[in-house]
């Protein structure tokens, strides 16, 4: 069992998930029907409730670099069910925003996916899967993925080989400069 | 006629092309108009949100503001994942200071008045029961199906304002109206494991895994679902489920709007039932043959 320092408390922290969520985190009394109810608690190294706790004590570094962040998939079974009204869900997504701006990428593939994904829509204005593909393959060099499911997907017609360019791609790479001139406050 | 501003979503141009095809097929001969959004974009779907709140809003309100153009106020989705998207997009931009964000990025601004409902929300608060009844032509009686509405469909209710947060009852009281026997299924809403298929494909194998085992214990022939994501994991990567977990599924599983085509008998070719991997003979198999006039 890991212990914090309750003294360590970064209250900075505590204050900017509150503002950047609009939740009020202190009203978490941990009661766990967050975690009772989350499907990926498995595959966690702090359960959904462990986060609130941690995020309740300014406990930042051990935030910001834990797994479960990158893994929570925003099913909205926390959310839906806490007692309490609080928006777990969007609290875990601002965890990741605040880890990523941070330079943090604990689980490097789900970074890594979520890029090359945001990538290919930057360029064609649509999400292009085939490419996307590559691109992950490339990036993450796990350039096996998958390739056990792509006789079935072609022969089903499933993945085109071109990509569908719209007309407006330029106001959606727009869209992507002007959220990078404006950092995260965007 | 019930005439709606149509987003079909990047999965609907590729791996859930049947969808989209099966979901026109059956909103036009149940006479709900489904007009293209024009040159629509990609909505950022789950990277988006978990990258930037301001920046996933304003890839969706891009698209509620061509809706905004054609002068229409309601636009409709066959996939849950834009759907939350689009949705949520609005509700954030309720307050002012959020949307003036997302307008900043954006060439043509976004007025918010849009509201964007799934297609199944459609077809079971717009559609009268009865006229589905009277177009059925091949009643589904015979087989046994569990309905998956997925983890964001309906959650969280303040944002979704769509039938019942843990025990959604839409899909299974248009496929009870289609004449198919409804099994219980107690994982309606559970994460199928998501967009992590890629990166952490462990995770949906043992998620997608829960899900198959709970459908084979109460009976199920094949699963009926709404949403792309929860289909590709189920079907396509239920070969990978059965190696990584020494199981033996073979549950197909279907888009709702596939079998209400087919009971609406509607032409095969726009149902798409070659593109699922899981072949779904067996289960069309179970369903009787309407008697004969005599
Ligand atoms: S459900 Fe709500 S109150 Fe209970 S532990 Fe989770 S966040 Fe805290
Ligand atoms: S939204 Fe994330 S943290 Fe909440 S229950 Fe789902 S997976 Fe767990």
């Amino acid at each position: 069992m890991q212990i914090f320092n309750l003294a360590d408390a970064d209250q900075g922290f505590t204050a900017e998930v509150e503002a950047r969520s609009h939740q009020n985190v202190k009203t978490c009394y941990q009661c766990g029907n967050c975690t009772a109810g989350c499907p990926y608690t498995f595959a966690y190294d702090y359960s959904v409730s462990q986060i609130m706790r941690l995020v309740q004590t300014g406990q930042k570094e051990a935030v910001l670099k834990c797994r479960s962040i990158w893994l929570c998939g925003s099913c909205q079974s926390c959310t839906t069910r806490c007692p309490n009204k609080i928006d777990v869900a969007l609290i875990m997504d601002v965890c990741r925003h605040m880890a990523r701006e941070e330079g943090y990428a604990t689980e490097r593939s789900v970074k890594v996916f979520a890029d090359s994904f945001l990538e290919s829509v930057e360029r064609h204005g649509r999400a292009y899967e085939l490419g996307l593909m590559a691109s992950y393959m490339t990036r993450s060099g796990r350039v096996f993925t998958d390739v056990d499911l792509a006789p079935q997907v072609l022969m089903r017609g499933k993945l085109p080989f071109k990509p569908h360019p719209i007309q407006g791609r330029e106001q959606v790479a727009r869209i992507f400069e002007r959220f990078r001139k404006g950092g995260k406050n965007a | 006629m019930l005439k709606i501003a149509y987003y079909p979503g990047c999965s609907g141009q590729g791996t859930s092309l049947e969808y989209d095809t099966s979901t026109r097929a059956v909103c036009k001969a149940l006479d709900v108009e489904l007009v293209d959004i024009p040159d629509w974009s990609c909505c950022g779907s789950t990277p988006a949100h978990t990258v930037n709140h301001v920046l996933s809003a304003a890839l969706s309100a891009r698209n509620l503001a061509q809706v905004e153009s054609m002068g229409m106020t309601k636009a409709t989705t066959p996939c849950p994942s834009c759907l939350t998207n689009l949705r949520t997009a609005s509700h954030k931009m309720d307050d002012p200071e959020f949307k003036d964000k997302v307008n900043a990025l954006l060439d043509v601004p976004c007025r918010n008045a849009v509201d964007t409902q799934s297609v199944l929300q459609v077809l079971a608060e717009n559609v009268d029961p009865d006229l589905i009844k009277g177009k059925v032509v091949k009643p589904l009686s015979g087989i046994k199906i569990a309905c998956y509405y997925g983890c964001i469909m309906n959650r969280p209710p303040e944002v979704m304002k769509f039938d019942h947060h843990e025990n959604p009852m839409a899909m299974d009281n248009l496929m009870a109206l289609l004449g198919a026997e409804v099994v219980p299924f107690p994982l309606k809403v559970e994460c199928c494991g998501a967009s992590y298929g890629i990166p952490r494909g462990d995770i949906v194998h043992r998620l997608s895994g829960k899900l198959l085992d709970a459908a084979r214990d109460v009976g199920a022939d094949a699963i009926v679902t709404a949403c792309p994501l929860c289909q590709m994991n189920l079907d396509l990567r239920q070969g990978q489920i059965n190696d990584a977990l020494r199981e033996n599924f073979r549950i197909p599983v279907f888009y709702y709007t596939q079998l209400l085509g087919y009971a609406l008998g509607i032409d095969r070719a726009e149902l798409g039932f070659e593109k699922l991997c899981v072949d779904p003979r067996l289960a069309l198999g179970r369903i009787k043959q309407p008697q004969q006039a005599m």
